[in-house]
């Protein structure tokens, strides 16, 4: 498998990073040798095989259903040089 | 009869299939300790975790987790005993984290069903395809500014269940009843309050039009869906939409619309516009949910009676008819306030024609829920009582329960105070029926010589003159026999 | 009276005891060699008040006799670790102005144990890459030199920043995250030591996430014992990380001395890679015959799907990461580009575009793709088979040995540019990625010097939450390494 300019444009959307059209035909180049490295692993014989997501097979811990956190917005935005009258705001979404 | 939509080229069928959002009834959110109540101020229950702050984790709570099993088994579903939360990547302004923490393939409920009940007292079969436990979104708000729009993240990772049916619905009527089914169902066992207004419960529907023996056409998802009354609106809005499309020559675009309420029309949504590809993937911040069987019986053992069961019980052991169980069972509040009339004055059948007839109908008036009804369970059934023992008449009872209901005072007490009770002293009545043969020679002599309907005449005269008081039974046998001679 | 700053975190914990000194004071010098240290560009943020603030606690405490186990040490943090109102980057432009309004768990534990800050130190952006030339804060420089040569080498990477400052006494010690080798790759291009812990050991909970089930923190140090005492520090179980494991945490110094005899030390084959250098293998025949005099018993062992687990890394680190970083979206925190007229999606590409650097769109794109419609089973779902494939080699490997003993890196230290285009980059990772595939503890102790007379690294690699044996292992290797040399650059 590789991947054309074309399909490197759909990442690039999906990932919402704009790349310049210039800019595909080379990193199309530089992805697909990364594809190409990866693609080995065809070799590996994996039937039957489950695969693995997690490094720990210990049971998850569950919390208690109980309000513990929130109720300070005034850390929530403090990092936002865009919030007005307590909200995020975002260029405006028509749905 | 089944609901078609009737087309140029022939009648077409349209077909649903739902995926209902359920909020799950918890203080606390799916991952974070962030409270779920509706309402408050903006980003106030908001946590850490819910705004995608950098190194946040998420932690499963309990509560979340025991209320999905326990809808499953209310719906009759398998549970899994391992399921795996996966991450829904896209983004948008009211997805902080860029994915949504949801089930995928191993979802914690599999394969079950509902039975809905129809208006003409008949049920169906809906299969329950699924149940999977996700994060809500937080909130987009888009009228408060010409250029922007605000985002509010109360909401943002609150608990739902999504429960997916089969596409087994067939007209607005079935995917009514179908919510209101699964509304009834999380709401008797406490997993979900259903309150569709505040958004706890929303439905997206997917709907497709075929000719009858044809296969499934292309599917359209209206999202969204708040209330039955606009469900029902959407579906028949869309499904002649594509109708016309399809008759046209034209083909159905697979995509998600909305229901725009003011214009009763659906439309597509251009923000979902570009075709998605989620990228699903198991959420390497969590483990699987791993169940024991015995746990799971324990829930299934303690589940309360579910609303068919009731349902049948009423049927069977109170001789209801299948529509009024089906009434009275939809809600739990119902079936409780029932009961316990029924408890109160005996009478089952009299019992759930007051509740269904003149309760229903006062409290819709007052705009009232049933735990606010001024009249008691105990005392709709005293009244039942009254009306059985004959000391008062179905029609006396009327006017006893529009006090009663205005009032809140006891059927006994009012019956009492205005004197109310029946007539059913012979004497009494015999008095005032000798003063009207008296007093009325025509009539008497026009019913003797044949004029039978006139009875009629003479029981209302009778009535009127007991100011309503006296037993009809009495009454007319009393007068059969004087007008006789 | 020697530097205070030539001081090792044991030596200065007793220096602090016998009030040989104050915590002030050790902290006053590790501010000058922070500030001495600049050339490295290790720091981006640097925090002597709060340093010296600190230390003034920690005077007060054990003037109370309440010292904790790592009291009065001063340390620099890698700056994907959230500190409370410090700015934290991750080495990016996306997270300018960056304050937490938290502090990560790892850091807590530390600032409990009593240790101070001196600052946040630099990194690959997002933990991206081996040679800490991807920070948006620009590179840091090795403050050590090939003889005879002047050229600016790598620290090597992610942890570069932490590499460089621990090597050069710029700090007692250093937090440091591994996702694929991340902190055992630059200590042994330093001359350091960096413990990875097993996955679960410490919690991830305020680290900015690049792969969430390879990612562990640990502790990068001038010496084994400093790991052993650092490690505990960190360690422990966290209720806010799900994958967090609740094990107690042991005393590892308690059992440094215990030796090796009788230990069964087991010698991958498929580790001798081909174009490996002589030199890298003959300090790995060197290491085997250190232990063995030490009394290990020496097994060969195989790990056969070795082969794959760079190629599986690179699928399974980048599809985690490409999720990870959707959160850096120019709308609650850090930087936003946004034009008049911008839709919100407008805004997104623009902000990312701008505040990603190359390597991190790299990896985000390959992520995207390996996940999306059509390529999942090809890809995501067969790296984490392989995964399973190569759980199971060490798994069997456990049966005839108690810890690995491989090279840490395929060569010492180079200049950027050297060999660093993506591939060739992602090959420094070849003999550490396993143990995060696995989830096992590794450590990298300096072992010698190549012929250009730069550090080289040998690693033990350990059963899961057996750091003990791992760490006492490492011991032994160093008491017969004997490493001594300091590189050409010191700041303190
Ligand atoms: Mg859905
Ligand atoms: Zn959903």
């Amino acid at each position: 498998m590789s991947l054309d300019k074309n399909t490197v444009a759909k990442i690039a959307k999906l990932a919402r990073i704009r790349v310049p059209e210039e800019e595909l035909e080379p990193l199309a180049g530089e992805l697909n040798t990364i594809i190409g490295f990866v693609e080995q692993l065809g070799e590996v014989d994996t039937d039957g095989v489950e695969p693995m997501t997690s490094a720990i097979e210990h049971e998850m811990f569950q919390r208690d259903d109980v309000v513990s956190d929130g109720g300070y917005p005034d850390r929530v935005l403090a990092n936002s040089e865009h919030a007005n009258m307590g909200f995020f705001t975002v260029p405006k979404v028509v749905e | 009869m089944t609901y078609m939509i009737k087309g140029n080229t022939g009648d077409w069928e349209v077909v649903m299939g739902l995926e209902i959002h359920a909020q799950v009834s918890s203080n606390a959110k799916l991952f974070s300790g962030a409270a779920t109540t509706f309402g408050a101020d903006p980003n106030e229950q908001v946590s850490l975790v819910d705004a995608a702050m950098p190194g946040m984790l998420p932690v499963v709570n309990k509560e979340c987790v025991r209320q999905g099993v326990r809808t499953g088994l209310a719906m009759g579903c398998e549970i899994n005993l391992k399921s795996v939360f996966a991450r829904k990547n896209y983004f948008y302004a009211d997805l902080p984290q860029g994915y949504q923490i949801s089930q995928f393939e191993e979802p914690i409920v599999k394969r079950g069903k509902v039975t809905i009940d129809l208006e003409d007292g008949s049920t169906k079969e809906i299969g329950v395809e699924r149940l999977h436990l996700e994060q809500d979104a937080g909130k987009s708000i888009h009228d408060q500014h010409p250029t922007q729009s605000y985002i509010d993240l109360n909401r943002s990772g609150v608990c739902l269940m999504e429960i997916v049916s089969d596409p087994d619905m067939r007209s607005p009527e079935e995917a009514a009843a179908y919510v209101s089914k699964i509304r009834s169902i999380v709401r008797c066992i406490g997993s979900c309050d259903g309150n569709m207004a505040e958004g706890s419960m929303r439905a997206d529907v997917n709907v497709s039009v075929r000719k009858p023996g044809d296969e499934y056409g292309t599917r359209c998802e209206i999202k969204n869906l708040n209330s039955l009354r606009f469900m029902k609106q959407a579906i028949e809005f869309e499904a002649k939409r594509q109708v016309q499309i399809l008759e046209e020559g034209g083909s159905i675009d697979q995509e998600t619309r909305l229901f725009d309420t003011a214009k009763g029309i659906t439309r597509s949504m251009r923000s979902k516009e570009d075709a998605h590809d989620y990228r699903y993937f198991p959420d390497p911040d969590l483990l699987p949910v791993i169940l024991e069987q015995a746990w799971v019986d324990e829930l299934a053992a303690d589940l309360p009676e579910l609303p068919d069961v009731k349902k049948n019980r009423f049927i069977s052991d109170f001789g209801l008819p299948a529509y009024d169980a089906g009434v009275l069972t939809a809600e739990t509040e119902n079936s409780a306030y029932y009961e316990q009339a029924v408890d109160a004055g005996g009478d089952p059948k009299l019992t759930a024609n007051w509740v269904i007839s003149e309760l229903f109908g006062r409290l819709n008036k007052a705009d009232m829920s049933i735990t606010d009804s001024p009249v008691t369970p105990e005392n709709l059934g005293q009244l039942v009582g009254l009306i059985k023992d004959d000391t008062i008449s179905g029609k006396i009872a009327k006017d006893v329960f529009d006090d009663m209901f205005s009032t809140g005072k006891m059927a006994k007490d009012i019956v009492e105070e205005k004197g109310l009770k029946q007539i059913t002293d012979t004497g009494a009545i015999e008095a005032i029926i000798d003063d009207l043969i008296a007093n009325n020679p025509g009539q008497v002599e026009q019913y003797r010589g044949g004029n039978e309907k006139l009875i009629g005449w003479f029981v209302g005269q009778t009535m009127k003159a007991s100011q309503g008081k006296a037993n009809p039974g009495v009454v007319n046998k009393i007068l059969k026999e004087k007008l006789a001679g | 009276m020697t530097k205070l700053t030539g001081l090792t975190i044991a030596q200065a914990r007793e220096g602090l005891k016998n009030k040989e000194f104050s915590a002030v004071e050790l902290a006053t010098e590790y501010n000058a060699a922070v500030e001495a240290a600049r050339p490295l560009n290790a720091f981006i943020t640097e925090t002597p008040e709060k340093a010296l603030e600190m230390a003034k606690a920690s005077d007060d405490r054990i003037a109370k006799g309440e010292a904790g186990i790592m009291e009065g040490i001063p340390l620099g943090i890698k700056d994907l670790f959230c500190t409370e109102d410090v700015l934290t980057t991750a080495a990016s432009h996306i997270l300018d102005g960056f304050k937490p309004q938290y502090e990560s768990t790892v850091t807590t534990n530390l600032w409990k144990s009593g240790a101070t800050m001196l600052g946040k130190l630099n990194l690959d952006q997002f933990a991206m890459g081996s040679a800490n030339i991807t920070s948006f804060y620009g590179d840091v420089i090795n403050p050590w030199k090939r003889e005879g040569d002047n050229t600016d080498l790598v620290p090597g990477g992610s942890s570069g920043g932490s590499s460089a400052a621990v090597a050069a006494h710029a700090v007692a010690a250093a937090t440091g995250t591994d996702t694929g080798g991340s902190i055992r790759q630059p200590a042994a291009l330093t001359g350091t030591v960096g413990i990875k812990p097993t996955y679960g050991r410490c919690s991830r909970w305020g680290i900015v996430a690049f792969a969430s089930s390879l990612d562990q923190a640990g502790p990068m140090t001038r010496d084994v014992r400093d790991a052993s005492i650092m490690l505990e520090a960190m360690a422990g179980y966290d209720p806010k990380d799900a994958t967090s494991v609740n094990v107690p945490v042991p005393n590892y110094e308690a059992s440094l001395e215990n030796g090796v005899k009788g230990l069964r030390i087991g010698i991958p084959k498929e580790y001798r890679v081909d174009g490996m250098p002589a030199e890298i293998e003959k300090l790995w025949q060197q290491g085997i015959e250190w232990l063995k005099a030490a009394g290990a018993e020496i097994v060969d062992v195989s790990l056969p799907h070795t082969k794959y687990a760079l190629p599986a890394y690179y699928i399974v680190a980048p599809a985690e990461a490409s999720s990870n970083l959707s959160r850096y979206d120019g709308v609650r925190y850090g930087l936003r580009v946004c034009d008049e007229g911008d839709s919100l999606d407008d805004m997104y590409e623009k902000t990312r575009a701008a505040g990603f650097g190359d390597e991190v769109k790299r990896r985000v794109m390959i992520g995207a793709y390996v996940l999306s419609a059509g390529y999942y089973d090809a890809y995501y779902l067969k790296a984490q088979k392989v995964r399973t494939r190569i759980a199971e080699d060490f798994n069997n490997a456990w049966k005839s040995c108690d810890v690995l003993l491989t090279p840490s890196t395929p060569s010492a230290a180079f200049a950027k540019g050297e060999n660093s285009d993506p591939l060739s980059m992602y090959l420094n990772d070849v003999f550490t990625v396993t143990a995060n595939l696995a989830g096992l503890p590794g450590i990298s102790v300096p072992a010698g010097l190549d012929s250009n007379g730069l550090p080289l690294g040998l690693q033990l690699v350990g059963k899961p939450f057996d750091e003990e044996t791992v760490l006492r292992t490492a011991f032994a290797l160093e008491q017969a390494a004997g490493f001594e040399a300091k590189p050409q650059f010191m700041a303190g």
